[in-house]
């Protein structure tokens, strides 16, 4: 009999894992669920350029905007029911059916979690209509709708989608400043000599980067206020919010589950506790092997990808009968767009406890091209480059892979 | 299958040549050059990049 495949989350990793399905199982019955009324679009650009397009934006702006996110595919219409518009709100594990906001409820043979992130929110109430998160292409629009010239815009959190807002919107020519808890924005994943040279260049670009403080109170006062943790107060017209993401876990009831920080599989994306449940994407926690044993959850674009892929070839090999190939190491990457620099990185950066500037000079982003190499006991494991163009990026990914490569046979 | 790349969407993340390179390379100026017509042997791979571009600037024919 066909199987019948019940993917949740309508975004780039349920997408591509429909395709996946449909291209090693043609016959699969698939269901793609999906709470937002859009189809399958890019996040992305909603904090780089389409930020700028969606800047006091018409309709028709909008609609031309969200036409250009949509992703293309190439999904037959025979066999594929699409579900937009409607969440799962729960799932029984023992007969095997994913429970629906409309009241319906749909039986799997294999379900694959790619409901992904949804942005954390500061705890105080008030200001709400001055307050933005940046997660879908709504919140983009509605953001746009407040990205006004000489209008004062406060950022919380300056991670990646921190910064790269808040460097859209000086750019847009709002005033803009930066909040942040750490000593330096991006510290986790850029590590802290990058980070530092990070702040200066977002502060010689006019940015306010106030670090090290946390938020400790919200009015409404003269537009929206916030109290920080040294008595400041400090006021705007507008408010981002950008402190991070809650893995969306909420629809998957089933006590067998280990959902401490997305959902934990094992290296065949299968969730120990129930072998016809499988996550892709960013709610994925999963082992990599370049990386040592600790299955790790990956923010990044190329990971709905690679894991949709890969839950796939699961799927299909255990419906025949067999066990999956063992090894699943994808190499990771991500860009970043801030100011004009281009940020491109390959393998972990996050994990690395020193780094080495191969090229250029820290002190001298956005002016000329840097290369850091990021090493874990001395290997390397991680690349980044600065403004560095991706053509020469690319000729040094051959070193990481055999360097990464090396750990996975040894 | 014919191969396109919309250039005036590309922002050259390399990525289709990490998983087409026989089919998009940089040339020496670091601009993005590709194979226009492409046989079934490469078909996967073509795809492959197609999907991987963040900008999905590659559109695919045939
Ligand atoms: C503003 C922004 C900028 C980014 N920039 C970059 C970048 O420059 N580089 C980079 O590498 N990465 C970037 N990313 C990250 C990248 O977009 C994500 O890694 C990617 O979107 C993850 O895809 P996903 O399908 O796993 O999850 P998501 O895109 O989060 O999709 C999950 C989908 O599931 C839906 N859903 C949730 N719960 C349910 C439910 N119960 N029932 C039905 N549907 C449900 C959600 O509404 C959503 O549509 C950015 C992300 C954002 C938001
Ligand atoms: S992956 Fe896309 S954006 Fe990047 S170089 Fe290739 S075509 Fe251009």
């Amino acid at each position: 009999m066909a199987p019948r495949v019940t993917i949740v989350g309508a975004s780039l990793a349920g997408l591509r894992s429909a395709e996946a399905v449909r291209a090693l199982l043609p016959d699969a019955r698939i269901t793609l669920i999906g709470d937002e009324p859009h189809a399958p679009y890019n996040r992305p650009p909603l904090s780089k350029d389409v930020a700028e397009q969606l800047a006091g934006a018409d309709a028709e702006t909008q609609q031309a905007a969200l036409a250009k996110l949509t992703f293309k595919h190439r999904l037959p219409d025979a066999g594929l029911d699409w579900r937009l518009g409607v969440k799962a709100t729960g799932f029984d594990a023992d007969a095997r059916s994913v429970r629906l906001s409309d009241g319906g409820r749909i039986a799997h043979d294999w379900l694959i979690a790619a409901s992904g992130l949804r942005p954390r929110r500061l705890p105080f109430a008030g200001a709400e209509a001055r307050r933005h998160v940046l997660r879908s292409f709504d919140d983009a629009a509605r953001l746009g709708a407040q990205l006004v010239p000489g209008a004062r815009m406060l950022v919380v959190g300056a991670g990646f989608i921190g910064c790269e807002i808040a460097a859209t919107a000086a750019h847009l020519g709002l005033s803009v400043t930066v909040i942040e808890p750490q000593a330096a924005p991006m510290l986790a994943a850029l590590g802290p000599d990058v980070a530092q040279a990070m702040a200066s260049f977002h502060r010689a670009r006019g940015i306010d980067l106030r670090c090290g403080l946390t938020v400790t109170g919200l009015s409404d006062a003269n537009g929206v206020t916030l109290t920080l943790s040294d008595g400041s107060t400090v006021t705007g017209d507008l408010l981002v919010e950008a402190v991070g993401s809650l893995p969306n876990t909420e629809w998957l009831t089933d006590p067998a589950l280990d959902l401490s920080n997305g959902v934990l599989t094992d290296a065949t994306l299968t969730a120990p506790g129930n072998p016809r449940l499988l996550a892709v994407g960013d709610l994925a926690r999963f082992p990599n092997p370049l990386f040592g044993p600790a299955p790790r959850r990956v923010e990044h674009w190329c990971v709905p990808g690679q894991t949709a892929k890969r839950a796939a070839e699961t799927i299909a090999a255990r419906a025949a009968g067999h066990d999956p190939a063992p090894t699943f190491a994808p190499m990771p990457s991500f860009w970043s767009d801030q100011h004009g620099m281009r940020l491109q990185s390959f393998g972990a950066p996050a994990l690395a406890d020193a780094i080495r500037i191969a090229e250029g000079r820290l002190d001298r982003l956005g002016q000329e091209p840097c290369l850091v190499e990021y090493l874990q006991g001395g290997r390397l494991i991680g690349l980044l480059g600065l403004g560095l163009s991706p053509a020469h990026l690319t000729r040094h990914r051959p070193r990481l892979d055999a360097a990464l490569n090396e750990t996975v046979a040894a | 299958m014919k191969v396109h790349v919309d250039m005036s969407i590309c922002l050259l993340h390399g990525q289709c040549v990490i998983a087409a390179p026989e089919v998009f390379s940089f040339d020496d100026d670091g601009g993005l050059v590709w194979v226009k017509e492409i046989g079934e042997d490469l078909r996967a791979d073509t795809e492959a990049a197609a999907d991987a571009c963040p900008e999905q600037a590659i559109v695919l024919e045939g």
